[in-house]
């Protein structure tokens, strides 16, 4: 199907002119027939929804600004109450964001370098390489989206944290979600629409087949990179449980579990606690809400749809 | 088929006809070839991936079927302990005991609400944004900013604004309409909350979904059904509902995954799954029995139920809904 750029317009699909769709022998078009009250309820709903939506992102901000976290509406507004930094001053002091940052990005990191490089070997060889036992494969990588992570935990806890003695290292945090999926089926998925004859001349140069992938296949879907490199991000970015689980040492903990942390057994510790839990919590969001901003027009419904779809 | 792709293709002028090909490919399968498949270089390229799959999946789930017969405890490292096999009675001691039905009435309280709200909201807003419009980005990056911000930040947001004193208690106070106790400490009302959270969180992924959903429905069908009289609203039953089938269905199952995962939510929003468990989770008790008190057993009991029930829910949605594959 066509490719819906999200969240910009669609331009994939060429909409016909309405005198186009009338030279084709059709009556006034029903997609052209908009009335402008529907319109204009369409924009009021969405419109609220949106404001539904924002809210608390607004008071993420707001409240982490303000002396005193201010649960009136007027306290929404940025500017209301006294502005101040030191509820970021303080979850810093309380939780070190500075290292939690750097190990959440050392999660993400490593996780979105070990699905580009061996991800897009699997996708290749699912698209393009006839082996045995490729449908095998192919199925196993569906299934795996579809049986619950969280059931596993308590063996794959046990087999990282007590027999590979992985505990409170970053290898032991990212192992179990070091290849995504998901990645492996927008490879697979990217790879199949490349024409096989660019392939076979490649092979007939004398090309090995890892050079294909590398210096022909990847370049030429450089837009499944970005929205790999998206897809993966968000999930080590915003993972609580299992790294919550092997680390106990703090300074080994990704933001978002020394977040919660502070949140529920900590947040005494400081004069403001849900202006420090706020302030956090934007430290949190931003990375990944300013990487979608940056990108978002290459984002793609599609995208979503096929990784979930095979 | 993607617009991307082939504008950043080079295309070479005259691609070779395949059979000149010098690498042999074309020839008689050899034996090896026959067992290995025409390319075994893939087998390899995909190797890493099933290592990891067989590490992170397979084995801890003959792992967790393992623990779930036996009476499985935490041991100093290289110590011979006996484990014996206890047969079913992790089971029956889980399937009795009152704490682990409370939390799988739970996901069922979290489905119920949470389902029918995500597959309604998603398909009009998606129909809502599925037309060139002023702002529609603005809209659609609305809507998508939850799904992408981690929940231990947004529960930060949500305990502050359903607080006792939060701004929703301002807002609906003087109308009378705050419960006592408030939302995330009263038992009738913290699932529900949770149920709304992960709603409001989850919904724009699945918005997306059927925005690509939404481009597999035939136009002709629309025009069709509207130059035989369909009003808007027949035309939305009657040609996008049963157009998005395939992905009501996805949405069902992976909402229904969702709810089987619940931990973050109850662990923070209602301060460990309270008040009394009413907002407990399978997830959190499995935590609760493997990690902290010690009964592995117990909790691979729990998650292998939790996986019946969930394949049990995906064959009824499949028989329901009906997936196209």
């Amino acid at each position: 199907m066509s490719t819906v750029p999200f969240p910009g317009e669609r331009p994939a699909t060429p909409v016909p002119t309405a005198a186009a769709r009338e030279a084709a022998g059709r009556t006034r078009p029903p997609r052209g027939r908009v009335r402008p009250s529907a319109a204009v309820v369409r924009v009021v709903v969405l419109a609220l929804g949106a404001l539904l939506f924002l809210v608390p992102f607004l008071s993420m901000v707001s409240g982490s600004l303000q002396v005193a976290a201010d649960p009136s509406p007027a306290g929404l507004l940025p500017g209301a109450g006294e502005t101040t930094l030191d509820n970021y001053r303080a979850i810093d002091e309380a939780i070190s964001l500075g290292s939690g940052l750097l190990n959440s990005g050392i999660f993400a990191g490593g996780v979105i370098l070990a699905t580009i490089v061996f991800g897009s070997l699997a996708g290749y060889a699912l698209a393009q390489l006839e082996f045995r036992g490729r449908g095998a494969v192919f199925a196993l990588a569906l299934l795996v989206q579809v049986v619950p992570f969280q059931l596993l935990l308590v063996p794959l806890y046990i087999l990282v944290a007590r027999d590979y003695g992985l505990a409170d290292t970053h290898l032991g945090v990212m192992l179990p979600f070091l290849i995504n999926s998901t990645a492996v089926i927008i490879f697979r998925q990217y790879f199949l629409q490349l024409p096989q004859d660019v392939f076979e001349a490649a092979r007939m140069d004398g090309a090995s087949e890892l050079r294909v992938l590398r210096s022909v296949a990847l370049p030429m879907v450089r837009p499944a990179l970005l929205t790999v490199v998206l897809v993966t991000f968000i999930g080590p970015w915003n993972e609580f449980l299992w790294p919550f689980l092997v680390t106990k040492e703090a300074d080994q903990q990704p933001l978002a579990v020394s977040l919660a942390n502070f949140i529920t057994t900590l947040s005494g510790q400081v004069a403001n606690p849900t202006g420090a839990v706020l302030a956090g919590a934007c430290v949190l969001a931003a990375p990944a809400v300013a990487l979608f901003l940056v990108f978002q027009r290459r984002f793609t419904s599609t995208d979503i749809g096929s990784s979930v779809k095979g | 088929m993607s617009a991307r792709t082939s504008q950043a293709t080079p295309r070479p002028a005259a691609a070779p006809p395949r059979h000149a090909a010098g690498d042999g490919g074309e020839r008689p399968a050899s034996g090896l070839r026959r067992v290995l498949g025409r390319q075994p270089l893939g087998g390899l390229f995909a190797a890493p991936y099933l290592l990891f799959v067989l590490a992170v999946f397979a084995v801890p789930l003959v792992f967790a079927v393992y623990m779930a017969f036996h009476d499985y405890f935490f041991a100093a490292p290289g110590a011979d302990v006996d484990r014996p096999f206890v047969g079913l009675d992790n089971f029956a001691a889980v399937l009795t005991d009152p704490a682990v039905q409370r939390s799988f009435l739970n996901v069922a309280i979290f489905l119920v609400i949470n389902v029918p709200l995500t597959v309604v909201l998603a398909l009009v807003l998606a129909v809502a944004l599925d037309a060139p419009m002023r702002g529609l980005s603005f809209f659609r990056a609305a809507y998508y900013v939850p799904y992408i911000t981690s929940s231990v930040a947004v529960v930060g947001v949500w305990l502050f604004l359903f607080g006792g004193d939060g701004l929703v208690n301002r807002v609906l106070g003087p109308l009378g309409l705050v419960p006592d106790p408030s939302w995330l400490v009263n038992s009738s009302w913290a699932m529900p909350m949770i149920a709304v959270f992960v709603t409001w969180k989850q919904l724009g992924f699945y918005i997306l979904l059927y925005l690509a959903a939404l481009q597999a429905v035939p136009k002709e069908l629309h025009e069709s059904a509207s130059v035989d009289g369909a009003g808007r609203l027949r035309r939305f039953w009657s040609v996008t509902v049963p157009g998005v089938r395939p992905a009501t269905f996805l949405v069902v199952l992976l909402s229904t995954v969702v709810g089987a995962n619940l931990f973050t939510e109850p662990y923070l929003l209602t301060g460990g799954g309270g008040p009394d468990g009413a907002s407990s989770t399978p997830v959190l008790l499995l935590y609760q029995r493997g990690i902290e008190q010690n009964e592995p057993g117990e909790a691979a009991a729990i998650g292998l139920v939790l996986v019946v029930l969930v394949l049990a829910v995906s064959l009824i949605n499949r028989r329901v809904v009906g997936g196209d594959r």
